[in-house]
């Protein structure tokens, strides 16, 4: 299958279940709705070596909020569901508690599983802190220098999917970095996904495991670099001189295959050679997503 | 034909209306409710020896020609709905767990006593006592949501435990008495003394009132996010309090009752 003389090659993403939880921070103006979000999915890009992945979902307007401020809605995911709860709290309560006119809400209210959040960060207000029940959903009112802060006792963790992905061969970096933006671009307005990389692009995809350490979980893929074509068991044509991938994590598989169709059309532009994908053999991942059965279901399609 | 329970004339004694609770109807002919016995003063009487008793029960009832001898109207349930049409006594809706109470006109004392859920509507004025724990009870109103279109009397939401409370007119004297908990909302003026004992919840003023006890400590006047909560709660059971805008998130905080743990607070829209 080509794409505007792009190869969609034969193969598939391997996504793995995760846990995930929605959180939905409302501030003054968006300027601190942003600076909150741009805090709180720092620093979690992948499991790997940041614990948790998180991302924005996407920005909402005051009508869309619990409070009727301007807001952004956040995803975090983990692999383990006995760990979200922590990572939550560590993050609500280093980044949305101390950021300026925020409050906190949890994004998944009908979500059986709940884990307690402002239930654990309430003690942060010594003794001094509140909470008011509100159609039935408890929130915690924190007393802090500014005035306070109002967090959600408890949030809803749901099954989600981690590790979508596609892979962008073009000829020069160039032309990978061009194609990486429109395709994140195009992707960004879409509900249920997240790109919890740099600006949603990585250039270090990585293998499982490594040559030379076993206590390295992962390397570099040396055979997608470029740099290492004539010493390894390269996977790139010969015209192909840069590679960026692209990772998207989503609440479920239909919004995961949404956002590869939309951005792997947009990333088929000149210069880009083949969009291929990153697995593991189907080993280890329950969740495969075939590039051609992805971009034949939804776009128009040259073959 | 929704069953209606029509008041011949009124009592001479009191009457308990407890047995008429929307859970206690269900599945009853109109024959079997007008057999059903209440207490009056210290006689029992059927229900059709008071009412004229017409149509079917289906999930709700209507009390026509009420007044403020039936006392106990609602008491405990947990579904349905009532409406009555005139004043009802002392107890309305008392231990209500669910459902929705309607009274069109005013409610005695003690109304909404150990409420837990549901909601309990009167569009006339409420009297003394709204919510309030009944003498030797440790808890008052528990949960749910009271509205009084009119005024409500003295001690409203006495050692009251959670809940919300709106009055659209004015509040007696010792309002939020004893309070442990929950919100109330007084859209007029409240007497003297608010938060008399207050340990913890929320009395939600618009304007400051005129007496104010000592033990009360002005906090100044600062964002309090969950009133954009409130508001947006209230919209489908207050137009007046609903209406207001959710952005009016700035208020003048008075904390106490400082002789009595002080972790209170009456709040005064900025």
């Amino acid at each position: 299958m080509h794409i505007r003389n792009v190869l969609i090659e034969e193969t598939f993403a391997e996504a793995f279940t995760v846990r995930a939880a929605r959180i939905l921070v409302t501030a003054r103006n968006e300027r601190w709705a942003r600076e909150c979000a741009l805090k709180l999915t720092g620093f979690a890009t992948s499991v790997i070596g940041c614990k948790c992945e998180a991302g924005v979902e996407r920005e909402l307007a005051p009508a869309e909020t619990p409070d009727g401020r301007p807001g952004v809605s956040m995803l975090l995911m983990v692999m383990a569901k006995d760990e979200l709860g922590t990572r939550l709290v560590e993050r609500i309560g280093q980044t949305v508690l101390t950021c300026p006119t925020t409050a906190c809400y949890d994004g998944f209210p009908d979500a059986p599983d709940r884990l307690p959040v402002g239930k654990l960060l309430r003690y942060f207000g010594d003794g001094f802190q509140g909470s008011k029940v509100v159609g039935g959903r408890r929130y915690w009112r924190i007393p802090v220098m500014e005035d306070e802060f109002l967090v959600q006792e408890d949030f809803g963790m749901v099954k989600a999917i981690g590790g979508g992905n596609f892979l962008i061969q073009a000829r020069s970096a160039d032309a990978a970095l061009e194609a990486a933006e429109a395709a994140v671009d195009a992707m960004l307005p879409l509900p249920g996904v997240i790109m919890p990389f740099p600006g949603g692009v990585v250039r270090s995809g990585s293998k499982v495991g490594s040559r030379r350490s076993k206590t390295m979980i992962a390397s570099s893929n040396d055979a997608f670099c470029p740099t290492l074509r004539p010493v390894t068991a390269t996977a790139l044509a010969d015209e192909v001189n840069s590679v960026l991938e692209i990772v998207i994590n989503g609440t479920d598989a239909p919004a995961i295959e949404r956002a590869m169709r939309v951005g792997i059309d947009a990333a088929c532009r000149d210069g880009v050679v083949a969009i291929t994908a990153g697995n593991y053999g189907g080993k280890l991942g329950p969740h495969h997503f075939h590039l051609r059965k992805v971009m034949g279901e939804g776009a128009k399609a040259e073959s | 034909m929704m069953l209606s329970l029509t008041l011949r004339e009124r009592p001479s004694q009191r009457v308990d209306m407890s047995p008429l609770s929307a859970d206690q109807l269900a599945g009853k002919s109109a024959a079997q409710v007008a057999a059903i016995e209440l207490a009056c003063g210290n006689r029992k009487v059927r229900v059709d020896s008071l009412f004229t008793v017409a149509g079917t029960y289906h999930s709700e009832f209507e009390i026509r020609g009420g007044c403020d001898m039936l006392d106990r109207i609602g008491d405990g349930m947990t579904h349905g709905s009532i409406i009555v049409r005139g004043d009802v006594g002392a107890y309305a809706g008392a231990r209500m767990k669910g459902g929705h109470i309607q009274v069109d006109g005013n409610a005695g004392a003690y109304a909404a006593t150990g409420m837990s859920g549901g909601v309990l509507r009167i569009t006339g004025n409420a009297g003394d006592f709204l919510a309030a724990a009944i003498p030797g009870a440790h808890r008052g109103m528990e949960g749910g949501t009271v509205v009084v279109a009119g005024d409500a009397g003295d001690r409203v939401g006495d050692h009251m435990r959670r809940g919300m409370v709106l009055i659209e007119g004015n509040a007696g004297d010792y309002c939020a008495s004893r309070m442990g908990a929950g919100t109330i909302a007084v859209w007029g003026r409240v007497g003297a003394s608010p938060g008399l004992g207050m340990k913890r919840g929320t009395l939600l003023l618009q304007a400051t009132p005129g007496h104010m006890l000592p033990t009360f400590s002005d906090c100044g006047t600062s964002t309090q996010g969950f009133l954009a909560l409130l508001v947006r709660s209230w919209r489908p059971v207050s137009e007046k309090f609903g209406g207001i805008s959710a952005t009016r998130i700035r208020a003048q905080r008075f904390m106490g009752d400082l002789a009595n743990e002080g972790r209170g607070e009456i709040l005064v829209w900025a």
